[in-house]
């Protein structure tokens, strides 16, 4: 038996780039819902982000027109999202199940019309791509004992969207809990009468709210596909917005805990494609399956109270209706 | 001359079909109370409502301090001065009473330097008007009263000149309401303007220079409150001599049918909300429960009616009953003779969106007589149901249609259609003419006197006093989860009832209001 | 004060809705360079020019009935249950160790014990997220879709560890035997003189599933019990004033709504594949939401709406095979069905509300 064979640098490594997406998706969702809006639309949006940055890549050469490409395509299904739920007060949830399909289908059509490869976006390279980055001194420090591999290995060498997100944790943080911004937006989640007779706008806070998590989710999946992976296939979110999602309610709608989460959440995505260090930590074999369902089982025991409840923004889920 | 501090011109506003005010023209003075006085519906909220920005008007203009002034949306209204307390608390409850007060009036971008300055503004608005509240006490932790009060520093904060107040002792004891009372004279003399929404009459000539009155979309008067009377008023909100007392005989109670003893009730957050309740109720009595509301009332009404569990012992009848466990549901409820109107007909006593016929069979749908074979017998119930509406004089006596498309009287009289004619032996009764008008509120009560006369047992919980002094045979005071008396009403006076109401039993004694505010000052309550 | 005709909020409001989604679905296809009229006139021949197509397009109706059933039993209890693809695919679970557990000796009895037996799986898998919705308020859509993942783990799983037969590479049962083969449409329509087409995959699940409709619609608005379901789906707070079991009610409306998303497995596993394959439900799951939502959650509009998308998914495999629209137009469509009946039916009712409130107030002008 090895335990430490779990603390793998190579399995740290992966584990930070697999969380990155499933953070910046978290990170997204709690904006929405935090200001009342549920989002179950967070796949939908990622991948809808990461076909048209992946195709924008494609086309223009520049990873950056990419991310602006997926950044404008998770925003207009963000407004589609706004448009039901905040303008016509439809039911949140299912708007967010017909955009993640509209999202489904939407992004082979396109892809399909485009590229004619099946369904997928051709390979990216060179500045199609992120690529990583070297942190300052992070080759002369590894030798440094510890340390040193921890920092060239681990903190060092991702591309820019990982420290984008990583980022986005105390921005988030700050935002919520230390704006104007943030007091509104928390206010809007818990009761909008007290927003609204205050004289400020419910609607607009909750598009904003919206807004910003059509940015996040576009970041999320522009770093699916050209960040993680060298283009786009079709479903390549499989389920990441479902786990973010599991992983919002696992921190209780809190930045720090989404970070803590997530992971959580990408350990277990890294570890999953390893079972020979499973084997050699534990001793015996794990079931691959059993890894891959691990996030879903935890959130459900999380959602059933047995390790402190998660209770969400009051106002969440309803639309707001002025009344006298 | 001075100018009104408002002015409202020919102000017209129809939701649809109805219309909710027709050409109303107001002036009130800077400096003074103007009380605004109606029936539910008649649209004094919505009067109010486009003063705040909330609606707005199809014809009319607004003046403001002598300016004509356009009010958008509540931002514009806030900007002219005005100040809005509103009847449902617009609180932010996980938030500090801070955070709640600077919410949309904060000074730029940044949280910090805002709740800075709003604590130094609010110790000054605390001196100066006399209103404590701990800054940086949690919303939730704190009583109906101090909420209030939160909500009046709000409008304070945004240096309000008008304040607005809309039925704001609904959930107040009558101490805490002369203590609001207070603040509102003090404000007065600061120079402020205030508008007070109410139905209670009291209220009105307690403190208002100036009323008006307003039925069905119409103002029908606006008077000096020197210059007129309870009865005067009275009529002019219902258009017609109204009695203000319950006609009925007296009542000659026999056994015991209802018998509570030491009962308690938890609810789920752990607080102790029944605390060992003692009670009984005779045959061909009604027992008027007063409090305010929040004060247990409701959990008796629950447990009683079988869907909330407790501790202690009932007896009906004799008989013991089932108080948790797989017994104590509403079904075995009635099926043991105790019918039971809710205090909420449209969250609980009625399925808004089913129709009459299907609201009739509502709690009964199991009864052997609505089934033919394992299938319900639809037509069995609708002409039920068609017998209901006649002798309750429902209108339209149509069953196909929705509850939601009823008026809040005809409403009510589906909910009492149905109970009373169980034939119960005990029928529970919670806010039975709430919200509704004073033509049913006669019907109504004449419906319950008529339940008692047949010897059946009543208990009738309500928050409006008069209803309890006028339909109540004895009355017992709930505070706090506790009984706090019992009194006849022919010996008693809302003086003594309303001590007794904020939980103060010697009531010999001379009490001062302020002793009675420091009683309630942590008192947990609850906002319905 | 009704502020719409019940016959416009019933007839009006989907048909718009559907309209506006089938205005759209015809504006991808012209920006995806076809003729959107030909696109229909290649479905409509695929899909419903030949017994072969309405085969088809009648096996994946059947499908669908029992999914749409499932969301729109839910529905009426106020619950949401995105679940129906983990439950389904439990349901082939069970169906398949009905089929391959047990001597069948007729198809008729293996295809009682199948019913039993994929609605049994498919309830337990419900099971789980009703109980802590009603015991612990878990929110059921979240445990719902979570119990989606964990049921494609579980049946990875079984397939590849378990059911697999020895030697074979492929994460499938091996075929079930031959007596618990279900008669297809040809078989029942031939004794009556009717030809059908003998490759079409419909079989006598859909009977079952009609079957299943009325029974349904029966137990809704015909029995106490589909009373309390209504009455809990309304009103909670009422249901409990009426005494009705907020717990009890949970429980039974998922279970049900379990069993009937987990007897689509008779369809697609017995009747169709005869083995249990991987993904053997392949979103139909899903469409049941938007069959639900497009029969207003009505059994008889849950039928002719699981009629539509069973059209719409054979025409759009004719439509991928004939031009170079893939497939996954069909979920376009189907996203668009759902945002518009589900998500923006008040854009449609609102401006509906508006012409029947003005066309109410001419007619009662004059008499005034």
């Amino acid at each position: 038996m090895d335990i430490l064979a779990l603390f793998d640098l190579s399995v740290l490594d992966s584990t930070i780039r697999l969380a990155t997406p499933l953070l910046l998706a978290c990170l997204a969702g709690l904006f929405s819902e935090r200001a009342g809006i549920f989002d179950i639309g967070l796949e939908g949006k990622m991948l809808a982000a990461a076909m048209f940055s992946a195709a924008t890549a494609a086309i223009t050469g520049s990873v950056w027109l990419g991310l602006l490409a997926g950044i404008a395509a998770s925003m207009t299904l963000s407004g589609i999202h706004g448009l039901a739920s905040i303008t016509f007060r439809g039911n949140q949830l299912i708007s967010g199940v017909a955009i993640n399909f509209l999202a489904a289908g939407m992004t082979v059509l396109v892809a399909q019309d485009w590229f004619q490869q099946g369904g997928r976006t051709p390979s990216l390279i060179g500045g199609g791509r992120f690529e990583a980055i070297a942190l300052p001194f992070a080759e002369n420090l590894r030798s440094v004992p510890l340390i040193g591999p921890v920092y060239a290995e681990l903190i060092s060498g991702h591309s820019i969207l990982v420290y984008v997100a990583l980022l986005a944790v105390p921005g988030t943080w700050w935002i919520l809990f230390r704006t104007r911004f943030g007091l509104r937006l928390r206010a809007v989640g818990e009761n909008p009468a007290a927003v609204d007779t205050a004289g400020v706008s419910v609607v607009g806070l909750r598009f904003a709210a919206v807004g910003i998590c059509g940015i996040l989710c576009g970041i999320a999946g522009a770093y699916l596909s050209t960040g993680l992976q060298a283009g786009f296939v079709k479903d390549m979110t499989a389920g990441r917005g479902f786990i973010a999602l599991a992983a919002l309610i696992f921190a209780k709608w809190r930045p720090w805990h989404a970070l803590w989460a997530t992971l959580l959440f990408g350990y277990l995505s890294a570890i999953a494609l390893r079972p020979d260090l499973i084997e050699r930590a534990l001793g015996f074999q794990v079931q691959v399956q059993l890894l891959d369902a691990l996030p879903y089982i935890l959130t459900v025991v999380i959602l059933a109270g047995f390790v402190g409840k998660a209770i969400p923004p009051r106002a969440g889920g309803e639309p707001y209706v002025k009344e006298r | 001359m001075t100018e009104p501090a408002i002015e409202l011109k020919g102000i017209s506003k129809a939701f649809g079909p109805v219309q909710a005010n027709k050409d109303i023209s107001i002036r009130v003075m800077p400096g003074t109370i103007h009380g605004i006085i109606g029936e539910n519906g008649a649209g004094k909220s919505t009067l109010m409502s486009i003063l705040y920005g909330f609606y707005k008007a199809d014809a009319g203009e607004i003046w403001i301090n002598g300016n004509r002034t356009e009010i958008p949306d509540s931002q514009a209204a806030i900007a002219a001065g005005i100040g809005m307390v509103f009847q449902h608390f617009k609180l932010v409850q996980n938030f500090t009473v801070l955070e709640n007060i600077i919410l949309g009036a904060e000074d730029g971008g940044l949280l910090t330097p805002s709740l800075s300055k709003a604590r130094k503004t609010l110790i000054e608005l605390e001196k100066e008007y006399g209103l404590n509240v701990d800054p940086d006490a949690i919303i939730d932790e704190l009583g109906v009263g101090m909420q209030q009060r939160v909500e009046i520093l709000k409008a304070l904060y945004r240096q309000a000149d008008i304040l607005i107040l809309d039925e704001p002792t609904g959930v107040l004891t009558p101490a805490e309401a002369d203590q609001l009372f207070r603040i509102l004279d003090r404000l007065r003399e600061e120079g402020k303007t205030i508008i007070l929404i109410t139905h209670k009459l009291r209220e009105i000539m307690d403190i208002t220079d100036t009323v008006s009155v307003m039925r069905r979309g119409e103002m029908t008067a606006t008077v000096k409150t020197s210059e007129t009377s309870p009865e005067r008023l009275a009529e002019l909100m219902v258009g017609r001599k109204v009695l203000l007392r319950v006609d009925k005989a007296a009542a000659h109670p026999g056994d015991v049918v209802l018998d509570v003893k030491g009962l308690r009730v938890i609810d789920d957050k752990g607080v102790e909300r029944l605390k060992g309740i003692d009670l009984q109720v005779r045959a061909g009595e009604i027992v008027g429960i007063a409090g305010v509301a929040g004060n247990g009332q409701s959990e008796l009404l629950e447990v009683l009616g079988g869907y909330a569990e407790a501790t202690g012992s009932v007896t009906l009848n004799g008989q013991p009953i089932d108080l948790s466990g797989r017994h104590s549901d509403g079904r075995s409820r009635r099926a043991k003779g105790i019918a039971h109107v809710p205090e909420d007909r449209q969250r609980e006593g009625l399925i808004m969106d089913f129709m009459a016929w299907e609201n009739t069979a509502f709690g009964y749908h199991r009864d052997p007589a609505y089934q033919s074979g394992i299938l319900m017998n639809n037509t069995v119930i609708r002409e039920d149901t068609e017998g209901k509406m006649q002798r309750f004089d429902v209108r339209p006596p149509n069953p196909r249609l929705s509850a939601k498309n009823f008026s809040g009287g005809n409403q009510q009289k589906i909910v009492l259609a149905r109970e009373i004619e169980r034939n119960p032996d005990l029928l529970l009764v919670g806010q039975p003419t709430r919200g509704v008008d004073i033509g049913a509120i006669e019907f109504i009560h004449q419906q319950i006197v008529e339940l008692r006369d047949q010897g059946k047992a009543i208990l009738l919980v309500s928050v409006e006093l008069d209803e309890i002094m006028g339909l109540s045979d004895r009355i017992a005071v709930m505070f706090d989860g506790q009984i706090m008396g019992e009194r006849l009403p022919t010996e008693t006076d809302e003086k003594e009832l309303g001590l007794l109401m904020a939980g103060i039993t010697d009531t010999d004694k001379p009490h001062d209001a302020e002793e009675v505010a420091q009683a309630l000052a942590h008192r947990h309550g609850e906002v319905h | 004060m009704q502020k719409m005709p019940q016959w416009a909020e019933v007839t009006l409001v989907p048909l718009i809705s559907l309209l506006l989604a089938a205005i759209l679905s015809a504006l991808v296809i012209l920006a995806i360079g076809e003729n959107p009229i030909e696109a229909v006139n290649l479905m409509v021949t695929g899909a419903l020019g030949s017994t072969y197509g309405w085969g088809y397009t009648l096996y994946y109706a059947t499908n669908f009935m029992f999914t749409g059933l499932a969301v729109a039993v839910a529905f009426h209890a106020g619950l949401f249950n995105i679940g129906g693809e983990g439950q389904a695919t439990l349901g082939g679970l069970g169906v398949a160790l009905v089929c391959l557990m047990l001597p069948w000796p007729h198809w008729s009895l293996a295809l009682i014990g199948a019913i039993l037996g994929s609605a049994l799986f498919g309830a337990a898998w419900a099971a789980i997220p009703a109980y802590l919705q009603a015991k612990r308020g878990s929110h059921i859509v979240i445990t719902t879709i979570m119990f989606n993942f964990i049921a494609a783990a579980v049946m990875n799983y079984v397939l590849v560890n378990v059911l697999r037969p020895a030697g074979s590479m492929d994460p499938a049962t091996e075929r079930f035997p031959e007596a618990v083969h279900l008669p297809s449409l040809h078989d029942l329509l031939a004794p009556i003189g009717i030809s059908f087409s003998k490759a079409a995959p419909a079989n006598i699940s859909f009977v079952v599933a009609v079957i299943a409709c009325v029974l349904v619609w029966f137990l809704l608005w015909r029995t106490w019990l589909g009373y309390e379901i209504r009455c809990y789906g309304k009103s909670e707070p009422a249901a409990r004033y009426g005494g009705i079991s907020a717990v009890g009610i949970t429980m039974i409306a998922m279970l049900i709504s379990g069993a009937l998303a987990g007897m689509m497995a008779i369809n697609n596993v017995m009747g169709e594949a005869e083995r249990l394959v991987l993904n053997a439900v392949e979103g139909a799951g899903f469409i049941g939401i938007a069959v639900a939502l497009m029969g207003r959650s009505h059994p008889f509009g849950v039928f002719l709406a699981a009629i539509l998308f069973g059209f719409l998914y054979q025409g759009g495999a004719e439509l991928a095979l004939w031009t170079s629209i893939p497939r996954e137009l069909i979920v376009v469509i189907q996203a668009l069905v759902i945002l518009f009946t589900g998500a923006l039916d008040n854009m449609v009712r609102m401006p509906l509300e508006r012409l029947f409130l003005t066309m109410r107030r001419k007619r009662v002008e004059p008499a005034e």
